[in-house]
């Protein structure tokens, strides 16, 4: 790469070194929670699934080199983040579930070669641009799939699994990636035209009505997702990051107002007119009546928090299994209960630091469709996580979705380490910190090719 | 856009936040209410435990957990199943636990002080810390209190009248706690519910749990009386008669058969007639009811069991004036007068003790994984219900009953046995047949009081036959017998000799 060169072989080493040392330490604490839950001698867990947990960690190296090979200039903290996730996901999720934990081993590896795979065939983010309309298309297709008659399939009341050649696959973790590709770079093209406010609503400015189609697609299509699909959490995670995406892209804080109008709208009609919206809010509200009921899983994972307390009953000596779901939906009440809140505040840092690391990504990109990108991509993550977590711990209304790299599912973690590998691709192509970058072209001088071109063309905002 | 996506950074800042303050919540400020909510996570913590056995004397195993492969880890096994039901109580899915179980939950789980782990070493090798509880009762006395009981409702409660060590305590009437510690809840819940609505309710534990009219066995406590607050002496005579006119009322107390009973104190005693008894009553008044207090009637008594013993019943105090036939019956066992077994036996014992009553247990020692004794249960003395003198005169009293008076069927050879008949008239049914004793009466070992209800045999309708000296005294006779010879260990109990060796 360009970069490279002009930062110094000593930079890239250094952040390449700092990314497998954290990675290392990453391994040391798996083995460390997987080997206090063996000793717990509390759970269906044996030594057995100890060589799949080394597989996946030494997967972790693999990718940790295939980011020196692609990706060199990279963030050195995102993939040991992932991977810390990962791994007290897997410890988890095997003292819930050891068969489930093994199939996790297996997706995790699919999950790291789409992450090599994202690296190695996407070398310059930018080039996503072009493919935009494609990118939508695929996007919406596969969102939409569930909801065809014969294909879509419905687990625990939500339809969103599609079962293709003997797979369950959900659908809507890979569409979210795809779609926030298609939402930066057409956000970015029509920015401009976007961000004119030809009316006024009392001291509320309001775009030209023309405009607002996209904005009423994607409400649209949220709404299709949470009627037909039952999918509230997907909804509103498109929704979010749809409405934020916008915001970034066209600086009116309007369309965060009319947004979230929508979604309010939206909400209400749901709760009236649907049950199992209606149902959700009841358990939210007071799920204490229905604690034998609709509200048995929420109450359970509220047990679960509480008997946890300080400083948790320790990896694999509490009692999670008695949440439905523990080890997908729920997994956070299991680590509250295990690790205490020291443990569970310590989960919520490790994504607020993943989620700080995606915006730096996007604060030192340079060109807009990258910065926009990156922005949207972590929104995804922080988005969701607060989504799951927020239900768990009843801060708002129950929606089934996955947390990330943490819950046991496929199609999430495959999701998630495309996310990771595309947010990589940007923090590569950004080269160094920013104070580097802001002296770069003097030093530079002579512009490096097409990066250097593309950044005297649009400029940063 | 940074700015922006600055803001967009906070704003989730923010949100994570609120996640870590409704943390807060429910795991700091919520946490103990969230606990007592969830009756789930208490049992699984209580059952995923190893726990402790229990023995009797002997060292029988009463309870015992095993290894399963289920999410509760172990199982609680009853190997003498129904002969301990009302001791060892249950430890179930379906309910609080009871007995033994429940008081000595703490040395079971090993959560006592006394019983955690002593190192890390003993943490790394894995080693259980939970307790062994060695009951007082002897298991061959449970069989021997059982086996004449012969299926009839009834209770046997046997105490070391000198330490307050309970031998024997079994009703019938019992229950297996075992399937009611089975895993399936449903058929735990199952268990439970057939015992709870068998009409003869068997986990009721009529020992301590019930009250019925002491009848006759009850002229211990007005004999006593009488000689404590100086009243009568054995020597002093009163009217042969067959009947007692009663003051403010035109009823009479008849003698038991309609007989001709009378003569001294000792006389009467020996004979039991009511005449005597119910007149002592009406001379006694409300000095009756100091008496019965400081026997405990009326008073929680201590045992170390769940539920708690039932408070015994005499008339209330005050009432005499008013209320005179009341006290009439209140001498002979009668009319207000309502106990329970176990709290015959602890008059008994008093009388066994120069009168002190000593708390009742039913466990002795408490042991840990590696047979060391951490607690032992000393003799304490409960309270004093006569002076010393007053249970000497009784004693002979009741020497007299067994050797040639109605408890006679109680006499065991080589040793002298000091006991009282009881035969209680009860609303609905042939009376309850009563026998309390203890032996020997030089240096007593034992004090027993044997219920059984309506004479054993509700259908026959009883009649003359069915009294306290032909029913209970031969109970009675039978726990003695066994509880006058030392315990034989039971095989392979690991140091369980040791303990119950001394009890004798």
């Amino acid at each position: 790469m360009t970069a490279t060169g002009t930062l110094g072989p000593a930079f890239t080493t250094r952040r390449r070194f700092d990314e497998l040392l954290l990675l290392v330490l990453v391994g040391v604490l798996a083995a460390g929670g997987y080997a206090l839950t063996l000793l717990s001698e509390r759970t269906a867990l044996t030594g057995s699934l100890a060589p799949r947990l080394g597989a996946v960690m030494t997967l972790f190296l693999a990718a940790h080199l295939a980011v020196r090979r692609f990706a060199p200039e990279a963030d050195a903290t995102l993939l040991p983040l992932a991977a810390l996730l990962d791994g007290i996901g897997f410890i988890f999720v095997a003292r819930l579930d050891p068969e489930l934990a093994a199939a996790q081993t297996v997706w995790t590896g699919v999950g790291i070669s789409v992450f090599i795979l994202t690296l190695a065939i996407v070398k310059q983010a930018r080039s996503l641009e072009r493919y935009r309309y494609t990118f939508a298309l695929l996007g919406i297709v596969t969102l939409l799939l569930p909801a065809v008659p014969g294909l879509g399939r419905e687990v625990n009341g939500a339809r969103l699994w599609v079962r293709v050649a003997g797979l369950n696959f959900q659908p809507a973790e890979v569409a979210k990636v795809v779609l926030v590709v298609f939402f930066a770079a057409y956000l970015i093209e029509k920015r401009e035209v976007l961000a004119v406010m030809t009316r006024r609503l009392g001291r509320l400015p309001l775009p030209d009505p023309r405009h607002l189609g996209p904005l009423l697609l994607a409400w649209g299509v949220s709404l299709v997702i949470m009627v037909q699909e039952k999918d509230l959490g997907s909804s509103l995670l498109f929704f979010a990051v749809f409405a934020v995406m916008l915001y970034l892209a066209t600086g009116r804080g309007a369309y965060l107002v009319i947004a979230g109008l929508m979604f309010v709208t939206g909400a209400t009609v749901a709760y009236r007119v649907f049950d199992h919206v209606a149902a959700r809010v009841t358990t939210w509200l007071d799920p204490w009546p229905l604690a034998q009921g609709l509200g048995f899983q929420l109450v359970q994972a509220l047990y679960a928090f509480g008997s946890g307390g300080f400083a948790g009953t320790g990896f694999g000596l509490g009692h999670p299994d008695q949440i439905p779901n523990a080890a997908t939906d729920f997994v956070f009440a299991a680590i509250g209960e295990e690790l205490g809140i020291l443990g569970a505040v310590a989960v919520l840092a490790v994504y607020l630091l993943f989620v700080g690391s995606g915006f730096r990504v996007a604060l030192r990109a340079e060109r807009p469709f990258l910065k926009l990108l990156a922005a949207g991509l972590t929104t995804i993550v922080g988005v969701q996580t607060f989504i799951i977590l927020g239900g768990v711990t009843r801060v708002i209304p129950l929606t089934g979705i996955t947390l990330p790299f943490i819950s046991y599912g496929g199609s999430s973690l495959v999701a998630n380490f495309a996310l990771l590998a595309l947010l990589l691709r940007v923090s590569d192509e950004s080269g160094g910190d920013e104070t580097v970058i802001g002296q770069l072209p003097a030093q530079v001088g002579a512009p490096a090719g097409a990066q250097a071109g593309g950044r005297a063309g649009r400029g940063a905002s | 856009m940074n700015a922006r996506i600055r803001r967009i950074g906070f704003a989730l800042l923010s949100l994570f936040l609120v996640l870590a303050g409704q943390l807060t919540y429910l795991q700091i400020v919520e946490a103990d209410d969230l606990a007592r909510k969830d009756p789930a996570r208490a049992i699984l913590k209580t059952y995923a435990e190893a726990r402790g056995p229990i023995l009797t004397a002997e060292g029988e195993v009463v309870a015992r957990s095993v290894p399963t492969g289920d999410e509760f880890r172990f199982r609680r096994l009853y190997p003498l199943h129904s002969l301990f039901g009302h001791v060892s109580g249950r430890f179930s899915l379906s309910g609080e636990p009871t007995g033994v179980e429940a008081v000595y939950n703490s040395a079971l789980a090993g959560t006592r002080e006394d019983l955690r782990y002593r190192s890390l070493g003993d943490l790394l090798i894995g080693k259980e810390h939970t307790g062994t509880v060695v009951l007082s009762i002897r298991a061959d006395a449970q069989r021997a209190a059982r086996d004449a009981l012969a299926g009839r409702r009834g209770s046997v409660v046997a105490l070391d009248p000198k330490t307050g060590e309970v031998l024997a305590l079994y009703s019938e009437p019992s229950y297996d706690p075992e399937p009611l510690s089975d895993h399936d809840a449903g058929a735990a819940r199952r268990a439970f519910d057939t015992f709870n609505s068998d009409p003869a309710n068997p986990m009721l534990p009529r020992a301590w749990r019930e009250v019925y009219a002491p009848g006759s066995t009850f002229k211990i406590v007005t004999a006593a009386s009488a000689i404590e607050q100086g009243v009568a002496d054995p020597e002093r005579d009163f009217p042969v008669l067959t009947e007692l006119e009663l003051p403010l009322t035109d009823r009479v107390l008849r003698n038991f058969g309609g007989s001709r009973c009378g003569g001294t104190l000792a006389e009467s005693f020996r004979r039991s007639c009511n005449t005597t008894f119910g007149q002592l009553g009406l001379d006694l008044g409300e000095k009756l009811i100091t008496t019965l207090d400081a026997f405990g009637i009326g008073e929680d008594v201590p045992l170390d069991l769940l539920p708690a013993p039932v408070a015994s019943l005499g008339p209330e105090p005050g009432t005499f004036k008013a209320e005179q036939p009341t006290f009439a019956f209140a001498g002979i066992g009668q009319g207000d007068v309502a106990v329970t077994p176990l709290q015959m036996a602890l008059v008994t014992s008093a009388i066994a003790n120069d009168g002190v009553i000593m708390a009742p247990h039913v466990v002795q020692e408490i042991r840990d994984v590696d047979g060391v004794v951490v607690d032992r249960m000393g003799p304490e003395a409960w309270r004093r219900a006569v002076s010393s003198a007053t249970a000497a005169t009784v004693r002979d009293l009741m020497v007299s009953v067994v050797a040639s008076g109605t408890g006679t069927r109680a006499q065991i050879s080589g040793v002298t046995v000091a006991g009282k008949t009881g035969t209680a008239q009860a609303p609905g049914g042939p009376p309850h047949t009563w026998f309390v004793a203890f032996a020997p009466a030089e240096d007593p070992q034992v004090a027993i009081a044997v219920l059984v209800e309506r004479g054993g045999d509700p259908a026959a309708g009883a009649g003359d036959d069915a009294t306290g000296g032909r029913v209970a005294a031969p109970v009675a006779k039978a726990v003695m017998e066994v509880l006058l010879k030392p315990p034989t260990p039971a095989a392979g109990a690991e140091g369980a000799s040791g303990g119950s060796g001394d009890d004798g």
